[in-house]
C-alpha cells in the first residue's frame, strides 16, 4: 500500500484508508483514482502534483 | 496613506498588531441590532438604513482614509498564529450575533407598525448580515476540523446558500479563473449578466458534485448524506421554525433577505477574478492557480471586516491557511479600493468597466487574448484592444 502527499497543503492519500467520504474505498490504488482527481483538502494540487511518501503508515 | 499595523519583521519580537482588531468582524452582524436600537429609541426611521449606509458608504470611506496594510507575519510565526485558538473563536462568535440579527430582524418585521420604507431597510440590513455570514462560512468551510465545517453550514443557512460549501471548495477552487467556472467573472461581463450565470451555474455544479460523490459510494443523489440536502434542510428548519413562531407572512421577508444575502456574495465573487485567466499548458491542463489569478486589496478596514478575504491570491494558493496568516504578494493584482467600495462600483457597470478593463489589460501586457473573455463581447473586445489576426481566426 502506497501513500501519496499533496505538495501544497500536505494532505496524504493513504491507499490503505482510501477516502471513504469521497467514494474511494480502503484499498483503492492511487493509480486507480481518476486522472482529473485533485486534492480533497485544498483543491489546488492535482493528481500529477502528488508525491509518493516512503515509510510506514502512521 | 499606508498603515503599518505590525511593528517588526523580527520574529522574536513580532506581535500581531491586528489581533484584537479582528473582533471588528462582529460589528457587521451587529449592525441591524444597533440600527434597530437607534430607530426605536429615537423614532427616526432612517436609522433602519444604517447597515447599508455603513457597508456601502462608511467602510469604503474608512478604507480610503485609513489606507492599506501590506505587512505579512514572519513565516516562522505562521504555525503559532494558525494554532492560536483565539482567532478561530473570533470567527465562531460571529454566528450567534448573526442569528440574533436574523431572528430579531424577522421578529421586528412581524411585530407590525413599520412603514414599508423602514421594513425595506430592515430586510436589506438583515440580508447584508446573511451575506457576510457566507464570508464567515467561507473561512470556516475551508478548514479540516469537522466542527468548523458544520459551523460553516449553519452560517450559510440564513442566506439559503448551503450548497456554497460544496461548490466553493470542490468546484470554484478547482476551476477558478477559467471559462469553466461559473463564479469567475469575465472581461466584458457586467454584474447583472454574471449574477444569474453564477447563481444557476454554482447550484448545478454543487448538485452534480454531490451526485458524483454519492454514486461512487453506491448511493442515490436523494440521500440523507447529500451535503447539499443537509445544508438546505438547515434553511428549511430555520425558516420553518420562524414561520411557525411568527406566522407564514414572515417568509417573504426571509426570502428577500436571503436573495440580498447571496447577491452580496455574488458581487464579491464578481470582483475577485474579473477577466483573469489561467492559461492551458501543452498537456491540456490549466496552469496551477497562482497569485496573478485573483484581485486583491490591502485596505485594512474591509480586510478586518471580512477576515482577510481580500488577500485572495494567497487564499487560492493555500486554501487551508487561516485568515490571520494570509499574505500580501507584490505580484498579485490589486484593486483600486477595498472590496466594500468595489462592490458599489460593480453595481454600476459603466464605472466598473472604466475602472477595471484597462487594469485587466495592463495585467496581461495589453494581450486581450490571454484574458477570460465574456463570449458575447469577444469580437468587440478583440477589435477594441487589437488582438492579432491569428487570435481572431482561432476565436
Amino acid at each position: 500500500m502506497e501513500r501519496h502527499q499533496c505538495n501544497g497543503c500536505g494532505y496524504i492519500y493513504d491507499e490503505a484508508r482510501g477516502d471513504i467520504h469521497n467514494g474511494y474505498a480502503p484499498g483503492t490504488k492511487f493509480s486507480a483514482l481518476p486522472q482529473d482527481w485533485c486534492c480533497p483538502d485544498c483543491a489546488v494540487r492535482e493528481k500529477p502534483d502528488f508525491e509518493r511518501v516512503e515509510g510506514a503508515v502512521a | 496613506m499606508t498603515m503599518q499595523t505590525l511593528q517588526s519583521e523580527d520574529a522574536g519580537s513580532w506581535k500581531d498588531g491586528k489581533r484584537r482588531l479582528w473582533l471588528m468582524g462582529l460589528l457587521w452582524p451587529a449592525l441591524p441590532l444597533i440600527s434597530a436600537a437607534l430607530a426605536l429609541t429615537t423614532d427616526i426611521g432612517l436609522f433602519w438604513w444604517l447597515t447599508p449606509v455603513v457597508i456601502y458608504g462608511l467602510v469604503p470611506l474608512l478604507d480610503r482614509l485609513i489606507g492599506e496594510d501590506r505587512h505579512n507575519a514572519p513565516e516562522s510565526m505562521v504555525a503559532a498564529l494558525e494554532n492560536d485558538r483565539y482567532y478561530r473563536l473570533a470567527t465562531y462568535a460571529f454566528i450567534p450575533v448573526q442569528y440574533l440579527s436574523v431572528i430579531g430582524g424577522a421578529w421586528l418585521a412581524m411585530r407590525g407598525g413599520l412603514p414599508a420604507l423602514d421594513l425595506a431597510g430592515l430586510a436589506i440590513s438583515v440580508g447584508l448580515v446573511s451575506g457576510a455570514g457566507i464570508n464567515t462560512a467561507h473561512e470556516l468551510g475551508h478548514k479540516r476540523p469537522a466542527l468548523e465545517r458544520w459551523l460553516a453550514r449553519i452560517t450559510l443557512a440564513p442566506a439559503a446558500y448551503g450548497h456554497f460549501y460544496v461548490e466553493h471548495n470542490r468546484g470554484h477552487h478547482v476551476r477558478v479563473a477559467t471559462p469553466e467556472d461559473p463564479a469567475s467573472s469575465r472581461l466584458g461581463e457586467n454584474f447583472y449578466q454574471f449574477l444569474p450565470r453564477s447563481v444557476w451555474g454554482s447550484l448545478k455544479s454543487a448538485w452534480h458534485l454531490e451526485k458524483a460523490r454519492l454514486e461512487r459510494n453506491g448511493k442515490p443523489v436523494w440521500h440523507h448524506s447529500n451535503e447539499n440536502l443537509q445544508a438546505w434542510a438547515m434553511t428549511v428548519v430555520l425558516f420553518g421554525g420562524l414561520a411557525l413562531w411568527l406566522g407564514a407572512a414572515v417568509l417573504p421577508f426571509l426570502l428577500l433577505q436571503a436573495v440580498i444575502g447571496f447577491s452580496l456574495l455574488e458581487v464579491v465573487n464578481f470582483l475577485e477574478h474579473y477577466g483573469l485567466c489561467r492559461q492551458k499548458e501543452a498537456s491540456g491542463r490549466y496552469e496551477r492557480c497562482k497569485p496573478e489569478h485573483s484581485w486583491n486589496s490591502n485596505h485594512i478596514v474591509t480586510n478586518l471586516m471580512l477576515y482577510h478575504l481580500q488577500r485572495h491570491s494567497d487564499h487560492h494558493a493555500n486554501p487551508t491557511r487561516r485568515y490571520q496568516a494570509l499574505r500580501h504578494f507584490e505580484q498579485a493584482p490589486q484593486l483600486p479600493s477595498g472590496y466594500a467600495g468595489m462592490i458599489v462600483v460593480a453595481m454600476i457597470p459603466p464605472l466598473w468597466r472604466a475602472l477595471m478593463d484597462h487594469r485587466v489589460l495592463a495585467h496581461y501586457d495589453g494581450d486581450v487574448s490571454r484574458c477570460n473573455i465574456y463570449p458575447p463581447a469577444r469580437e468587440k473586445l478583440l477589435a477594441r484592444y487589437g488582438a492579432d489576426q491569428q487570435t481572431r481566426v482561432e476565436a
